[in-house]
C-alpha cells in the first residue's frame, strides 16, 4: 500500500496537535547558543566588503581595482569580469519568476548601477579594517545620468530610462519605445461600465504609499568556502537554502550538486530573505582567494541595497447599490519593482477585491522599473498595498449608506462557491466566520473617549504549498529525527511539524526531534514564504510519517507471522486490528526499532512533494486609535485579529505570527518610509530615522483563532503568517477617519502628515 | 497579444496539464514563455502550480492566471 | 596598527584581549572572545541587540570601544543562566512563546533582567517603555511583555 502524497483532512480526536509545548529551539535561543550566520568562523576565513554605487543611476566607464589588489591583506577582488554575462532566463528557482539576466546584474553591476547601493565590487582581506581600506581604493568612473524614484513620473514618457531594451510586456500592438513599465497585465470578469450604471453610490480614490523594509533585526549573512576540486560550502541567513543553491550554482556555472547551503539560524526574513545578494560574491571571492569567506551586511546595506517592498500608486473605483451590494469593483494598480522588473502586482492584482463575491470587476497592474533597490517579497506581498486602496473606499461606501461596516462586508463576502475574480472557486473558507466573530467580541462595542475612533478592515491570501521533502528516521530507542527542508523561519514551524509526528506515530512529542536538513540531505525544497511552511512541510511530514508506518506494519507482521491486513497502527504500536482473526502481542514503536536491525535494516520513512491544495485564509481586524490633534501623533489604543487559519497545529505560535504581522502592518501604517533625497540617494538607511514600532507603540493584541479545516491537508492546516500584516492600514486609516472625520489617502500616516491633513481640513472649513 | 487571464474559453484536447500547455503554447506562442514559468492553473475549483501531470477531464473548468508566492 | 591590551571580567571571569582602537566592545566580545550569543543588528545603538551590562549599567556594546572595557565588569546572555537553572525570565520566555527568531531574545533578557533588578512590580506601561529600546520585528512584543511581568511575578515570590 502506497501513501497518497496528497492526504485530506480527516475529524479525529487529537492529543498532541492543538496544545502548547515548549519549542525546540527555545533553550538555544534564551541562552544565546543558537547560532545564526554572523556566529559561524571557519579557521582562516578573509572578511569580504561590496563597494556600493554612491549614484542612482549611472554608467560605468571603467573600473581600477590595482590599488585595492595591492593592499597587503587583501587577497581577492571581484567585479563584474569575474561572472558570466546571463542571457534573458526565466527560471521558477526564485519566489517571484526571476531573470537571470536581472539576478546576475543586480549581484554585481554590469553596464549601469541603478541605485544608491548597487554592488560594483567585492574584495576578501585579512581584517574587515583592511577590506574596508581597500574598497577606498578601488577607482570606478562613473557617467552620472538623470535618475527617477517616484512611480507615476517613472511610467511618463520622457521619463529617464533604466532599461533601454525593455518594452511594455502586456500591451498590443507591441509599443515601439521602451518604457520603465515593464508590464502590463489585466484581470476582468463581467462589465464594470454597466456595473456603475448600476450603482446608487460610487466612491473614486487614489492612494500612494512608500516602500517599506521587511525590517529583519538580523543582517544578512554568510560565510562561504570554496576548495580546490570545485566544491563549495556556504552557510547563510536564508529563508530557502535550495533555492539559493540554484541560484548561486546558475550564476557562478557551477554544478548544483557542487554547492552545499547549510541554513543558520534565521534571524527574521519576512520575505526579503528569499533571493541571494552577498552568497555569490562570497563564493567567488573565496574561489578566487583559496580561503573561506565572511560577508555580513552592515545595517546600512540592508537597507540600501537589500529588497524592499514596493511603493506604489493605487487608483481604486467602486459603486454599489443602495442595499449595500457592490455592482462594480475597478482598481489600476501602479507598482514599484525598483531597478529589475518583477514586483507583486501581479498577486496584488489578483487579491485586491479577492474578499468580495463580485460580477463586474476590472483590475489594471503596472510593473514598473525605478532608481530604487529590487524589491522583494514583503508578507503577502502587494496585499497591504492594494487593501489599503480597497478597505478604504469600501468604508466610505459604507458610511455614505449608512450600513455597519462589518454588516456591509457581510452582504458582500466570499464564500465557499464564490467564484474568484481571477479564476477559481473558493473552497470552504472561513472569512464569514472571521467577520461574525469579529461583530461579537467586546471590543467592537466597547465606548470610545474623545478623539478615539474605531476601524476594521479585512485581509486574504492565497497561501500556496509548492515543492517540498522531508524525512523520518526511528532511531534505535523509538525516538525519532525528523529532517526537514523547509527553513524555520521562526513561526515556530519545526515544533508544528514534530508535533504532527507525534500525533500520527502517537508518541510524546518530546520524543521526535526535527532538525532542518542541508541541501545535501534532502529533496528539494521551495522557501519558506507564502504561509506554506506548516501547511507543506507539515503534508510531508505526515506522507513520510505513514510511510513509516506501514513499513513498520510489514515488519511486524513478518514478526508475528501474521499477514499485513490483521495489523493496525494505533496508540504508539502495532496491534491486532480490531475484529482480527489473529491475536499477537502488540509491538511499540521502541520494541520494533529494538530490533530493526536484526530484522531487514531501520525504520524510515521520506516523502518529496509538490504540495497542492494550499487553503486560503481570511482575517478581520478591529482598530481603536486615538488622534491627537496638537501633534499628529496616531496611537494605537485597542486592536483585535480574528484569523481563520484552518487549524491551529501550536496555538501559541499561531497568535505569535497573527501579533507580529499586526505589528508590521502598523508600523507600516503609522511610520515606516524610505526617504530620498532630491539626488535619489537614501536619507534614512538606519533604525533611527527608519521607525518601526517598539514596545511602548503597542498595546497587548488580542487574537481570535478561527478553525476551518482546509480539506486539503490531513489536520486542516491553512498556514497563518502572512494574512495578518494585510488589514492594518486600512483599519487604521478608517479608524482615523472616525476619530477626527478626516480620511488619508498616503502612507505612512505619520504625524506630520496627519497634521498637515488636519490643518488643510481646518483652513479648508475656514476655521 | 496581450495575455489573457481569467476567462479563458476554448475548445482544446488535452489529458493534462502539461499536454495543455504544450498545445496552447502551439495556438498562441507568445504565451508559451510564461506558460513555462510564470502560470498557475485551477482544474474545476483547485489551485495547482507546477503539477504538469495533473489529469483533467473532458468537462474540466480551467483558469490560468500567474502563480502565486508569497514573502 | 598596534593593538591594545585589555583586562576585565566577563560574566564573572577574568578575560583579557587585544583589540584595535576602533573595535566596539560588540566586536571584542564577538570576534575576539568569541561570545556571540550578543547580536548586531544595526551597528549604531538603535536596535538593542547588542544589550549588556556593563558594571550594572545597560549600554549598547556597539556604542562602547572595546578599550573601555578595561577593568569593567561585562554581563552578558551567557552569564544568565546559573549553571543548569534557567533564570525565571528564560523561563517565562519559553513557557509564554515570547520568542521567534530569537535574534533580540539575548539583549531583551538582559534589558527586563535590569529592569526588574530595580523595579521588581513595574507596571505593563513601565516594562513597555523600559523596553522600547529594543527592537523586535517577529512578535508585536506581546507575549514578551507577558512574560516579563510573570517572571516579575514569580521573582516577587507571588
Amino acid at each position: 500500500m502506497t501513501v497518497s502524497t496528497m492526504i485530506k483532512y480527516e475529524q479525529k480526536e487529537l492529543k498532541v496537535v492543538g496544545t502548547r509545548p515548549l519549542r525546540p529551539d527555545g533553550v538555544d535561543k534564551v541562552t544565546g547558543r543558537a547560532r545564526y550566520a554572523a556566529d559561524y568562523n571557519m579557521p582562516g576565513q578573509l572578511i569580504g566588503k561590496v563597494l556600493r554605487s554612491p549614484h542612482a543611476h549611472a554608467r560605468i566607464k571603467s573600473i581600477d581595482t590595482s590599488a585595492a589588489e595591492a593592499l597587503p591583506g587583501v587577497k581577492a577582488v571581484v567585479t563584474r569580469e569575474d561572472f558570466p554575462d546571463m542571457a534573458v532566463e526565466y527560471a521558477a528557482a526564485g519566489e517571484l519568476t526571476i531573470n537571470f539576466r536581472d539576478v546576475t546584474r543586480n549581484m554585481m553591476a554590469r553596464e549601469k548601477v541603478l541605485y544608491d547601493g548597487h554592488p560594483a565590487a567585492a574584495v576578501a582581506a585579512t581584517s574587515e579594517s583592511i577590506a574596508r581600506k581597500a574598497l577606498k581604493l578601488i577607482k570606478i568612473d562613473y557617467e552620472v545620468l538623470p535618475h527617477v524614484i517616484d512611480v507615476v513620473e517613472a511610467m511618463r514618457p520622457d521619463a529617464p530610462l533604466l532599461h533601454e531594451e525593455q518594452y511594455t510586456e502586456g500591451v498590443t500592438p507591441k509599443p515601439d519605445r521602451p518604457s520603465n513599465v515593464a508590464k502590463r497585465m489585466v484581470f476582468a470578469r463581467g462589465d464594470v461600465e454597466a456595473g456603475f450604471k448600476q450603482a446608487d453610490v460610487i466612491v473614486e480614490r487614489e492612494f500612494n504609499t512608500k516602500p517599506v523594509h521587511q525590517g529583519y533585526i538580523e543582517p544578512q549573512a554568510c560565510l562561504a568556502s570554496y576548495t580546490e576540486d570545485g566544491q563549495a560550502e556556504l552557510w547563510t541567513s536564508t529563508q530557502g537554502h535550495f533555492v539559493f543553491r540554484a541560484q548561486c550554482a546558475k550564476v557562478l556555472q557551477m554544478d548544483v550538486s557542487k554547492i552545499r547551503v547549510t541554513p543558520t539560524e534565521i534571524g527574521g526574513g519576512f520575505g526579503g530573505k528569499n533571493n541571494i545578494y552577498n552568497e555569490p560574491l562570497a563564493i567567488a571571492l573565496s574561489r578566487k582567494s583559496h580561503r573561506p569567506v565572511k560577508m555580513v551586511m552592515t545595517r546600512e546595506e540592508v537597507f540600501r541595497a537589500t529588497g524592499p517592498t514596493s511603493g506604489a500608486n493605487v487608483k481604486i473605483k467602486m459603486g454599489c447599490t443602495r442595499d449595500g451590494r457592490i455592482a462594480a469593483a475597478q482598481a489600476e494598480l501602479n507598482f514599484q519593482a525598483g531597478a529589475f522588473p518583477g514586483s507583486s502586482v501581479p498577486m496584488a492584482s489578483m487579491c485586491t477585491f479577492t474578499r468580495y463575491d463580485l460580477a463586474n470587476v476590472r483590475v489594471v497592474g503596472n510593473d514598473v522599473t525605478v532608481n530604487r533597490p529590487k524589491v522583494a517579497a514583503y508578507r503577502a506581498p502587494g496585499a497591504p498595498i492594494a487593501v489599503f486602496g480597497v478597505e478604504s473606499v469600501v468604508d466610505e461606501m459604507a458610511k455614505k449608506l449608512g450600513i455597519d461596516p462589518i454588516e456591509f462586508r457581510l452582504r458582500n463576502a466570499a464564500r465557499e462557491g464564490t467564484q474568484t475574480y481571477y479564476g477559481p472557486k473558493f473552497g470552504p473558507i472561513g472569512f464569514i466566520e472571521t467577520l461574525e466573530q469579529a461583530r461579537a467580541h467586546p471590543h467592537y462595542s466597547a465606548p470610545l473617549g474623545p478623539n478615539q475612533g474605531r476601524g476594521i478592515a479585512t485581509g486574504f491570501w492565497f497561501n500556496i504549498g509548492n515543492e517540498t521533502s522531508a524525512a523520518l528516521n526511528v532511531n534505535e530507542d523509538g525516538t525519532v529525527t525528523l529532517m526537514l527542508g523547509t527553513v524555520d523561519v521562526a513561526g515556530g514551524s519545526r515544533a508544528a511539524m514534530a508535533m504532527m509526528v507525534a500525533e500520527e506515530l502517537g508518541i510524546d512529542v518530546d520524543k521526535v526531534r526535527p532538525i532542518i536538513g542541508d541541501t545535501s540531505s534532502l529533496g528539494f525544497n521551495f522557501i519558506t514564504a507564502g504561509s506554506r511552511g506548516t501547511f507543506a512541510s507539515g503534508m510531508a511530514t505526515v506522507v513520510a510519517a505513514r510511510q513509516a508506518i506501514e513499513k513498520m506494519r510489514q515488519r511486524v507482521a513478518k514478526i508475528r507471522e501474521v499477514p499485513v491486513e490483521e495489523v493496525v497502527w494505533k496508540n504508539g504500536q502495532a496491534q491486532p486490528v480490531e475484529d482480527g482473526t489473529r491475536q499477537f502481542a502488540p509491538m511499540s514503536l521502541a520494541e520494533i526499532a529494538k530490533v530493526a536491525g536484526k530484522t531487514g535494516g531501520s525504520i524510515a520513512g521520506h516523502a518529496e512533494i509538490n504540495a497542492q491544495g494550499a487553503g486560503p485564509g481570511f482575517g478581520t481586524h478591529i482598530v481603536d486609535v486615538e488622534v491627537d490633534k496638537q501633534t499628529g501623533l496616531v496611537k494605537i489604543v485597542r486592536y483585535t485579529i480574528v484569523q481563520d487559519v484552518g487549524k491551529a497545529i501550536h496555538p501559541a505560535y499561531v497568535e505569535g505570527q497573527l501579533q507580529g504581522g499586526a505589528a508590521q502592518g502598523i508600523g507600516w501604517a503609522l511610520n515606516e518610509e524610505y526617504v530620498y533625497g532630491a539626488d535619489g540617494l537614501l536619507q534614512n538607511p538606519g533604525f533611527l530615522d527608519y521607525r518601526v514600532p517598539v514596545a511602548s507603540d503597542l498595546p497587548f493584541i488580542d487574537t481570535v483563532i478561527v478553525e476551518v479545516p482546509n480539506p486539503n491537508h490531513p489536520y486542516g492546516v491553512r498556514g497563518c503568517g502572512e494574512v495578518p500584516i494585510i488589514a492594518p492600514m486600512a483599519a487604521i486609516a478608517n479608524a482615523i477617519e472616525s476619530a477626527i472625520g478626516i480620511r488619508l489617502f498616503e502612507q505612512p500616516m505619520s504625524p506630520p502628515r496627519v497634521l498637515k491633513a488636519i490643518e488643510a481640513e481646518e483652513a479648508r472649513r475656514g476655521a | 497579444m496581450p495575455y489573457t487571464r481569467g476567462e479563458v474559453r476554448i475548445a482544446i484536447e488535452a489529458a493534462n496539464v502539461r499536454q495543455l500547455f504544450e498545445a496552447l503554447g502551439v495556438r498562441f506562442p507568445d504565451l508559451r514563455a510564461q506558460l513555462d514559468n510564470d502560470l498557475a492553473i485551477a482544474i474545476d475549483g483547485e489551485i495547482y502550480q507546477d503539477a504538469l501531470l495533473q489529469p483533467i477531464s473532458g468537462t474540466s473548468e480551467i483558469y490560468v492566471f500567474p502563480k502565486i508566492a508569497g514573502g | 596598527m598596534a593593538r591594545h591590551h585589555v583586562t576585565a571580567t566577563v560574566n564573572g571571569d577574568a578575560v583579557e584581549f587585544l583589540c584595535e582602537t576602533q573595535q566596539t566592545l560588540l566586536e571584542v566580545l564577538r570576534d575576539e572572545l568569541r561570545l556571540t550569543g550578543t547580536k548586531e543588528g544595526c551597528g549604531t545603538g538603535d536596535c538593542g541587540a547588542c544589550t549588556v551590562t556593563v558594571d550594572g549599567r545597560l549600554v549598547c556594546s556597539c556604542l562602547v570601544l572595546g578599550v573601555e572595557a578595561e577593568g569593567k565588569s561585562i554581563q552578558t546572555i551567557e552569564g544568565m543562566a546559573t549553571g543548569k537553572d534557567l533564570h525565571p525570565l528564560q523561563r517565562k520566555f519559553l513557557e509564554h512563546a515570547a520568542l521567534q527568531c530569537g535574534i533580540c531574545t539575548p539583549g531583551i533578557l538582559i534589558a527586563a533582567r535590569s529592569l526588574l533588578e530595580r523595579n521588581p512590580d513595574p507596571t505593563e506601561e513601565e516594562v513597555r517603555f523600559w523596553l522600547a529600546g529594543n527592537l523586535c520585528r517577529c512578535t508585536g512584543y506581546h507575549k514578551v511583555v507577558e512574560a516579563v511581568l510573570d517572571a516579575a511575578r514569580e521573582l516577587r515570590g507571588a
